[in-house]
């Protein structure tokens, strides 16, 4: 069920400060797309533009359309909150309901519908974390509070948390950024698993780390500090790290800045 | 039940039936106009009463309206948002009439005259006199209270964050946070205590004592969350120098911090002066000027507020007195306030952060 | 940044200064650091003994009222200092102080919520800061206009409410009205609740602000609405912070005096109802019985006092130990 996001003309905003100035893109269903660049590029605002977290930021709005599967995200009558039901999204520290027991976290997005049986609800909670690779782990273990896990767990958690609603997309934000060597390659083993049943977009310094996992790679950068972010070329993976089309991306990649 | 329905259309998930933009002002003045009708029709003489019909009118309006059209969870968030702003203006109602009512009545006989002149043997229940005592003697039982209460606060708080270490500053900072939750009439029956063991009458002074005990600990707080907020770096620095410790506090870390802590003593001071009780028991209040607070009866603003009212037997004058009175203080408090704000937010210390 | 480089700066002589700098730690050993410290160290116990002075002299004097006192200073529904012997107890009291307490925060807390999650939750930004400022303001009204208020205004707009919750809910008992001067526990209640109201509303603002806003952003990825939101990621982590804060202002209310003293028309018994006119509290009755008192009436109310000073202190004790304990927790006094 995974879907299609078709960005044109996105601008977003902070109050009067602009971040991120006409983005266009097309994001492939079952794939991993990486966005690179240097902080400050807007590649997180951009990522949050995609399932309306960005409004939630005091003074932040957006200009432009975000088709999911050609409908406007930002069109009439769209409720942000199904939005992001439609669109997941794992943050760059793992974020766990430190109240919540590790079943109930996985549990968090489906009660809130309510309807849901007990029996179906253990089976779910099972089948997310078996899908993020945590089962094993915490299976004799499910009424501890999930803030108990390692930090790796604990994102493993998050991202079972996630795909438990049955999104159609999962944004990741610099998911691996708070983890050691060891979580990150756990992490980006599941991406791999992942992208067979999502459209999976991943914000990364690590380039690295975006060679490995991702399919299309997407490179934004900025004139000069406190001018908007700008995407320079989005291509294919390969592509991107051996013959990139632009020269900032060159110099990026092969660290000359950034 | 839509919702349910809806989910099913994959076309749509993200198109929940949503209420249009306006509704919850239609709701709004749709309850309004029924509680209005509701209370003519009842005849109900409270515009209270009037706002209260429709306050829970709108919040059943708007969940039986949402449940219907947006589902439950979007109902509950509707009820969730309505209860909040219904909240909040239930809660701004007394509020903003105490104050117009406090400006509107008070305004009736304050004048330069009322401000000059003191009760002396006008009665209770006719016009004229007016509140000279009564500012002179607060200027003095806070003035007094404020010069033994700023400067052993301002110490307790130096020495528990720049000294403070073990058990003896442990038990310091629960006492005081204790302290801040004394009743101010608890503290007028100790010095009343006092005053009954060494047999002597009420006078100013006494009054003073009270309200230093309810002084010192905000400023110790106060005080502490200032100091708190300079910068170790400035400390180490100024030690590095060879600047002996006691210098160092004297020359570097109160100096910094002096806005917050100015800020904090002006607060204390618009708290303490709003107080009555203490006053009613050790102060008792005195139609005649008495400008020492060290012997015999002095009067009080706040106090004489509570006298007018109580001992005039509904008299309108005396009333009309005790608004003026009272809105003569809360301008005093707020005046206060306001100052002690810009002081914080001129003297702000730049913390970088 | 440039006062590291200060710190670095001076080292002609660093051994000395590094010594100098751990006597002048220690801050005992020239004699201006000796006369500061001793200042302040002075000032704090300074503190300390005044609190035992209260305890000691208010259990003294009423040591001294209660052992003559030929009733029950507990249970003893009367109050009267002038019999031969005397016979006086604070049952009343101590009933009329919970009563007008407990309606207070009954009706003060949820709105006190409301407010604090309307002020970080919903109001926009540009409405909330002065709003937040006016209700700092608001805290700031000294009792005595609340009491003057309460008693002119208030009292008068009480009757049409009496009124309809007698015929409705008469029946309780609880709310039946004989048509008195609603000068009762209920009226004492609201308006000690419109008091109570910014303190309760500032501490469980300030609990609010600090929610973990990543865990907020969990819960809004997750496709929740503002009310899960705030149910899953604000209400948890605030619910101590608001029980402290419900306490704070429990502390107040217990202890006001001029507003309950203006508003309520007093009696010495217990009524049944909160709409008829009656009761007392603790603070409430010093002031009005104080004026006529002989010294030995004095020192009865002066033992009522120690007694409301005793149950406050319990309580903001409580709320202080719940805000401290939460610290430790959160790991925010690092």
């Amino acid at each position: 069920m995974a879907k299609r996001i078709d960005v044109s003309g996105l601008t977003a905003y902070y109050s009067a400060h602009k971040a991120i100035e006409d983005i266009s893109m097309t994001v492939e269903p079952r794939s991993v797309t990486a966005f690179i660049g240097p902080s400050g590029c807007g590649k997180s605002t951009f990522l949050r533009t995609l399932n309306r977290m960005h409004e939630v930021t005091p003074g932040g709005r957006v200009e432009g359309k975000v088709l999911l599967d050609d409908e406007d995200l930002y069109g009439q009558g769209i409720d942000p909150v199904s939005v992001r039901r439609e669109v997941g999204m794992v943050f760059q520290r793992p974020n766990p309901f430190p109240t919540m027991s590790i079943f109930d976290n996985v549990a968090a997005g489906l009660r809130l519908n309510g309807s849901y049986k007990k029996a179906e609800l253990a089976d779910v909670v099972e089948k997310s974390l078996k899908g993020a690779n945590l089962w094993n782990e915490v299976k004799d273990r499910l009424n501890k509070p999930g803030s108990g896990l390692s930090g790796g767990q604990q994102q493993r958690l998050c991202i079972a948390r996630a795909i438990a609603v049955q999104p159609k997309v999962l944004l990741m934000d610099e998911p691996c950024s708070a983890l050691d060597p060891i979580s990150t390659l756990a992490i980006e083993d599941l991406i791999g698993e992942l992208k067979e049943r999502f459209t999976i977009v991943i914000v990364t310094h690590n380039m690295q780390q975006a060679a490995r996992v991702s399919d299309r790679t997407a490179f934004f950068n900025l004139a000069a500090v406190g001018q908007p972010g700008k995407l320079i070329e989005i291509d294919d993976t390969e592509r991107i790290f051996s013959n990139p089309s632009v020269q900032a991306t060159e110099d990026y990649i092969s660290g000359r800045f950034g | 039940m839509s919702h349910a329905a809806i989910a099913d259309k994959p076309a749509s998930t993200l198109r929940g039936a949503s209420l249009p933009k306006w509704s919850p002002y239609a709701i709004a003045a749709g309850s309004l106009a029924v509680a209005v009708g509701i209370g003519l029709a009842a005849g109900l003489d409270s515009k209270v009463q009037w706002g209260l019909i429709a306050a829970i009118l709108f919040l059943l309006g708007t969940f039986g309206i949402a449940a219907r059209v947006e589902g439950r969870r979007q109902a509950k968030d509707r009820i969730a948002t309505s209860l909040v702003w219904v909240s909040f203006l239930l809660a701004v109602v007394p509020l903003v009439s105490l104050v117009w009512v406090t400006v509107a009545r008070g305004v009736k006989v304050l004048d330069v005259y009322f401000l000059t002149h003191s009760m002396g043997v006008v009665a209770d229940t006719e016009p004229g006199g007016g509140i000279y005592a009564a500012i002179l003697g607060s200027l003095e039982q806070v003035g007094l209270a404020t010069v033994i209460a700023a400067p052993i606060g301002v110490l307790t708080a130096v020495y528990l964050v720049e000294y403070g270490r073990g058990n003896l500053s442990r038990a310091i900072t629960f006492f005081v946070d204790v302290m801040t939750g004394i009743p101010s009439i608890v503290a007028g029956l100790f010095i009343l205590s006092l005053m009954l063991m060494l047999d002597m009458e009420p006078f100013g002074f006494a009054g003073s004592m009270a309200l230093a005990i309810l002084m010192m600990p905000v400023v110790v707080r106060s005080t502490e969350e200032m100091l708190k907020l300079v910068p170790n770096e400035l400390r180490e620095a100024s030690l590095a120098l060879g600047i002996p410790k006691w210098r160092t506090i004297l020359k570097v870390v109160l100096p910094t911090s002096i806005g917050g802590i100015t800020t904090g003593i002006m607060l204390a001071i618009a708290r303490i002066a709003g107080e009555t009780a203490p006053v009613l028991l050790l102060v008792w209040g005195n139609p005649f000027i008495n400008a020492n607070p060290f012997e015999g009866a002095q009067a009080s603003l706040p106090l004489y507020i509570y006298q007018q009212y109580a001992n005039s037997a509904g008299s309108g004058a005396a009333y009309d007195r005790a608004w003026a009175a009272s809105l003569t203080l809360i301008a005093f408090v707020m005046i206060l306030n306001l100052v002690a704000r810009g002081i914080a937010r001129w003297k702000a210390p730049k913390t970088g952060r | 940044m440039e006062s590291t480089q200060i710190t670095d700066t001076p080292p002609p002589t660093p051994q000395p200064v590094s010594a100098e700098q751990k006597r002048a730690a220690r801050g005992a050993t020239r004699p201006g650091d000796r006369i500061f410290l001793g200042l302040s160290r002075g000032s704090g116990i300074f503190l300390l003994v005044i609190m035992a002075a209260i305890a000691v002299f208010l259990t003294y004097r009423a040591s001294l009222a209660i052992s003559k006192d030929d009733a029950n200073f507990l249970t003893t529904f009367e109050w009267n200092t002038g019999l031969v012997p005397p016979k006086f107890g604070i049952a009343v009291l101590a009933f009329g102080t919970v009563v007008s307490s407990i309606v207070a925060m009954v009706i003060a807390v949820p709105i006190a919520v409301a407010i604090a999650l309307f002020l970080t939750h919903y109001a926009p930004r540009k409405l909330s800061g002065p709003i937040s400022y006016v209700i700092d303001l608001l805290a700031a009204v000294p009792s005595i206009v609340y009491g003057l208020w309460g008693a002119l205004i208030l009292v008068p707009h009480m009757n049409g409410l009496f009124g309809w919750l007698d015929t409705y809910l008469g029946w309780t008992g609880i709310f039946s009205w004989q048509g008195g001067a609603p000068r009762s526990m209920l009226t004492v209640g609201i308006l000690l609740a419109i008091m109570i109201l910014p303190i309760v509303t500032n501490v469980s603002r300030e609990v609010f602000r600090q929610a973990p806003q990543m865990i907020e952003e969990a819960a809004l990825a997750l496709g929740a609405t503002r009310w899960e939101v705030i149910r899953m990621a604000v209400l948890p982590f605030g619910r101590s912070g608001v029980i402290s804060a419900s306490m704070l202002g429990l502390g107040r209310a217990l202890g006001e005096t001029m507003a309950v003293a203006t508003v309520l028309s007093p009696t010495f018994d217990i009524q049944s109802s909160l709409l008829d006119p009656g009761g007392g509290t603790f603070a409430q009755n010093i002031a009005s019985k104080f004026g006529e008192a002989t010294e030995f009436g004095r020192d009865a109310l002066i033992a009522s006092g120690l007694v409301l000073f005793v149950i406050t202190l319990l309580v903001n004790g409580a709320a202080r130990m719940i805000i401290a304990r939460r610290k430790e927790y959160s790991g925010a006094n690092a």
